[in-house]
């Protein structure tokens, strides 16, 4: 409670953009991400790490948004489902997962989208069971997950790092 | 599969598998949730809540929180109560139905651990949050009723004593001849089963931003919200706001599932609070608190019986349903419903003569339960189907065989089934013989069987369902509760050749927007990139009830097909004008108007719409070109439609650790005309997962004080992506009659059966050991017990 007043300047390139702003050390990257800098594209499920809907990259490893502080990201790199849009980078699992019907409500969808950017970048041989195993952090009550799996694994199958 | 007659002339659209237009948007992070908006002037309020299951509020001492930095305002329930009124949820058609009046925060007693107590108010979320910390209530804890099993119990507190006992609701059903088929019967089984309290946990909390201005004394409520149209009528009468002066706007809904379908006494602390402070208050419940204030539902304790002869033909159920509700039945649907469900829909499937049900609603401190996806489904047809595959293995009958033995004919419909409920036409025959091809059933026979001579138990579950759709205003309507059985869609023809649909169904991520895109297409004659639609809007769109009871497309996809259809036909009747050709010649085809006997094109939609509109001078006098039409649909012919399906599961139980592995899981549904296949099968792999969830993981375990012990996500166990089988799934189409569309609904489906083929899968595994596991969630530990290894 106490000190909350005070703030400490950070440094933290998002999505690319330079920012420089005072935080509370005690705020969360997340809420710095949605209600500073105004970036709603991630989402705040649980707020204990759990759901995996604020999932964002920092220094370009997927975290938690709400486990980590924002002080952390000083001198940082932060990307975001806007950045990560934006730079085509998640181009490829966005048109697999609309084609695939694999978001409904689609507010897991940023944070599942992050996790998934990681493993195809990181594991383009991963097998179907793998895809499930990466993806069982982020919690989507609506798609029951089979369609993400399949869009998943669309994009892996069409990966130029994989042997065919 | 059968294919259909198409529902339109032009069929481009209807039946494809397509991409929701909606979609990318989403997935590109770019949409528009409560908590995404920020208004002028707006302050964020947080709410204390009940520690306890029972308590008296002794004192509530706000001084100190009201000194904390960026604090507007700390209010309690007595304070709230002057502006809003309080509410008793009962339905007249649940005959001798009981609660107790609910305010929107206690008043000087607090009922379940959770409940809203004292809101405080301040400039950030972090600054209410902050101050809370420093509210003072002084509270008396009172003897708490927990157990369902004690309720009605002489010795029993009464936890409204105005109400003289905890008896919300209780019903009988009784055919007559019960006692006879039973003492006739070659064979009997009785099972208690145990169903676990559990919740939705829609990724997106609850939330929404009340804003009253009172220059305008206008409430616009901006709001994560199936009902937009339920709640503007339900404002408007507990604040005595005019209702043409509330607007209820509901943009992208993170996940609803009949979470977001009720009225919540913080719901109405909001909105009091921005009445109140004459400026916007922005509610987002955090995920612990959603836990203990959102509604459970499905806690309920059934015994059942079961009778058949020696061939196997089932001659009669009979159930004892008792199930907890909280302390208050929830506005406005209440809680009765779902207890009410499992007698109206046990043996449903079945062609049993006899039928007796007893079924008891009781109060207790817990937090309330109401309508969640499903709602009775996954009892009635885990009761139904687990007696039948009790009475299959003491006749050893298979259980395939005794469903093709027993499920009403294909041919035999309408009919009236033996618990009263009226069915249009289900293809319970024909669901069960695709199964068996999908699943090759013989051979995953043959395969359990070698599997186990080498100590491996897999299992077989299936499960026959019947499912509730299209509600009439039977379900709400007539019990006096103001819910729209009826929708609305209108269609307007743009300058440009596009089509504006606005439907008073709206979407929260079943694809709503894409199936009434994909009607109007084909009903106007229009592509579908031409086609907007425009949903959750009180200002906007045609008045209506919603989203719930698998009511989208069949009931508003209806009136969107009668719009269009009757769009397109004012569209003809000025091409008529404007071309000098009678309306018999021509039609709107392909975005443009056509010469019926050449194929030719004599117009395109645009060049129509900018002589309508721009030069309507060169029109004849008194002819008006009517561009934009209204049609509203209700279901009226029975009290519900029924679907109908059966599901397959195949587990594997780890006898040693009492794990379940689900290996696969199989579906065959009849919604009636698919509309999008695509997205039916979703609806039916995320409510099969749902459904899976209750079946093995998912309890809001309470300790003896009444306290929920795992109130969050790390302990809350959901399904997620590892555990999950694939789910195969395929339709069967027999399309209600009572609709030129004749879509029934897909959205609950999959949640009613699964439950039951996962139990019965895991009991055919275990059957080996003599044993059954009948409580639902089946818990590794249960599964032990059940063996006699712990």
């Amino acid at each position: 409670m106490e000190n909350t007043s005070q703030t400490h300047l950070i440094n933290v390139t998002v999505n690319g953009h330079p920012e420089r702003r005072p935080v509370q050390p005690r705020q969360h990257l997340i809420d710095f991400l949605r209600d500073d800098l105004g970036l709603k594209g991630s989402h705040v499920g649980c707020e204990h790490g759990v759901c995996g809907a604020c999932t964002v990259r920092l220094d370009g490893k997927i975290v938690r948004g709400c486990l980590v502080l924002a002080v952390q990201a000083d001198r940082k790199r932060v990307d975001t489902i806007e950045g990560l849009t934006q730079s085509g980078a998640a181009q490829a699992l966005q048109a697999a997962f609309v084609r695939r019907n694999a978001l409904q409500c689609g507010f897991c969808t940023p944070g599942m989208l992050a996790a998934a950017l990681e493993l195809v970048e990181t594991k383009p041989s991963a097998t179907r069971t793998e895809v499930r195993e990466w993806i069982s952090g982020n919690y989507c009550r609506c798609t029951g997950y089979q369609a993400i799996v399949d869009a998943i694994c669309d994009v892996l199958a069409s990966s130029p790092e994989v042997a065919k | 599969m059968k294919t259909l007659a198409p529902a339109t002339e032009q069929a481009r659209y209807i039946g494809q598998s397509l991409a929701r237009p909606n979609a990318l948007r989403l997935a590109e992070g770019r949409g528009t949730y409560v908590d995404d908006i920020e208004l002028p002037r707006m302050v964020h309020v947080v709410y204390w809540r009940s520690p306890v299951a029972h308590a008296h509020i002794v004192k509530i001492d706000a001084s100190f929180a009201r000194m904390m930095p960026g604090v507007v305002a700390v209010v309690d329930g007595p304070q709230m109560a002057k502006i809003c009124k309080p509410w008793v949820a009962t339905l007249t058609h649940l005959a001798g139905m009981k609660s107790a009046p609910q305010y929107p925060l206690a008043m000087d007693r607090a009922c379940w651990q959770g409940e809203p107590v004292v809101a405080v108010v301040a400039n950030t979320r972090v600054e209410a949050e902050d101050a809370l910390q420093y509210l003072v209530v002084e509270w008396e804890a009172l003897p708490a009723l927990i157990e369902t099993e004690t309720a009605l119990d002489a010795g029993s507190i009464v936890i409204h004593p105005q109400l003289g006992d905890n008896l919300c609701f209780t019903r009988s059903l009784d055919t007559g001849g019960v006692d006879a088929a039973f003492a006739s019967a070659d064979a009997v089984a009785e099972v208690t089963f145990q169903f676990g309290r559990h919740t939705g946990v829609t990724l997106e909390p609850r939330c929404q931003i009340s804003d009253y201005n009172p220059s305008e004394k206008r409430l616009t409520v901006h709001h994560s919200q199936q009902a937009p149209h339920m709640m503007q009528d339900l404002y408007s009468r507990q604040f005595g706001i005019p209702e043409s002066q509330i607007r209820v706007i509901c943009k992208d809904v993170g996940g609803s599932f009949g979470i977001k379908v009720h009225a919540y006494p913080d719901d109405f602390a909001t909105v009091a609070l921005s009445v109140l402070l004459e400026r916007p208050v922005k509610f987002v419940t955090d995920r612990l608190e959603s836990f203990t204030s959102d509604i459970h539902a499905r806690q309920h304790r059934v015994t059942g019986r079961i009778a058949a002869n020696k061939s196997g033909e089932i001659l009669a159920f009979e159930i004892d349903d008792l199930t907890g509700i909280g302390p208050y039945s929830m506005f406005p649907r209440t809680s009765a419903i779902e207890g009410n469900q499992v007698v109206n829909l046990v043996g449903g499937p079945y062609r049993h003569q006899q039928y007796r049900a007893k079924l008891n609603v009781v109060f207790q401190n817990k937090a309330p339960t109401c309508q969640y996806r499903g709602v009775g489904h996954p009892i009635a047809c885990a009761v139904t189907e687990g007696l039948v595959d009790a009475i299959a293995q003491k006749l050893a009958i298979d259980p395939l065989v005794i469903r093709q033995q027993n499920v009403i004919r294909d041919d035999a419909y309408p009919m009236t089934a033996t618990s009263g409920i009226k069915l249009e036409g289900l293809s319970h025959q024909q669901c069960l013989d695709k199964i068996a091809v999908m699943m090759d059933y013989p051979a995953l026979r043959a395969e359990q069987a070698a599997l186990q001579k080498r100590g491996i138990y897999r299992g077989i579950g299936i499960a026959a369902l019947i499912e509730l759709t299209n509600p009439s205003a039977a379900f709400y309507g007539v019990g006096g509760a103001r819910i729209s059985a009826q929708d609305g869609a209108t269609i307007r023809l743009e300058p440009t050749g596009a089509i504006t649909v606005m439907v008073g169904v709206g979407e929260q991520g079943q694809g709503t927007e894409a199936i009434f895109a994909q009607i109007a297409a084909d009903a106007v004659g229009v592509s579908m990139e031409l086609v907007r639609v425009v949903t959750g809007d009180t200002d906007v769109t045609p008045y209506g009830g919603g989203t719930w009871a698998s009511r989208g497309a069949g009931i508003g996809g209806e009136a969107v097909l009668q719009a269009g259809l009757a769009l397109q036909k004012n569209i003809v009747g000025v091409a008529s004008v404007i071309l000098k050709r009678d309306v018999s010649e021509i039609a709107l085809v392909n975005d443009a108007i056509v010469e019926i006997s050449s194929g030719q094109s004599l117009m395109p939609l645009a060049e129509l719409g900018r002589v309508a509109y721009f030069r309507p001078d060169s029109l004849p006098a008194g002819f008006n070109a009517e561009l934009m039409v209204t049609r509203h649909y209700a279901q009226r012919d029975y009290p519900f439609i029924f679907t109908n399906g059966v599901q397959a599961s195949l587990v594997e139980v780890d006898v040693d650790t009492g794990f379940v592995k689900l290996l696969k899981h199989w579906v065959v549904e009849d919604c009636g005309r698919v509309i999008n296949p695509m997205l039916v099968d979703e609806q039916m792999r995320g409510a099969v997962v749902q459904g899976i969830g209750g079946a093995l993981f998912e309890e809001c375990l309470y300790d003896d004080a009444g306290l929920l012990q795992n109130g969050n996500m790390a302990d809350y166990l959901v399904p997620m992506a590892a555990e999950m089988p694939d789910i195969e799934v395929a339709h069967v189409e027999t399309p209600t009659k009572t609709s030129k569309l004749g879509a029934k609904g897909a959205g609950e489906a999959g949640t009613a059966g699964a439950p039951a083929a996962i139990m019965n899968a895991i009991n055919d595994a275990l059957s080996p050991f003599n044993t059954t596991v009948y409580s639902q969630p089946i818990t590794p530990q249960k599964i032990l017990r059940a063996l006699g290894k712990v």
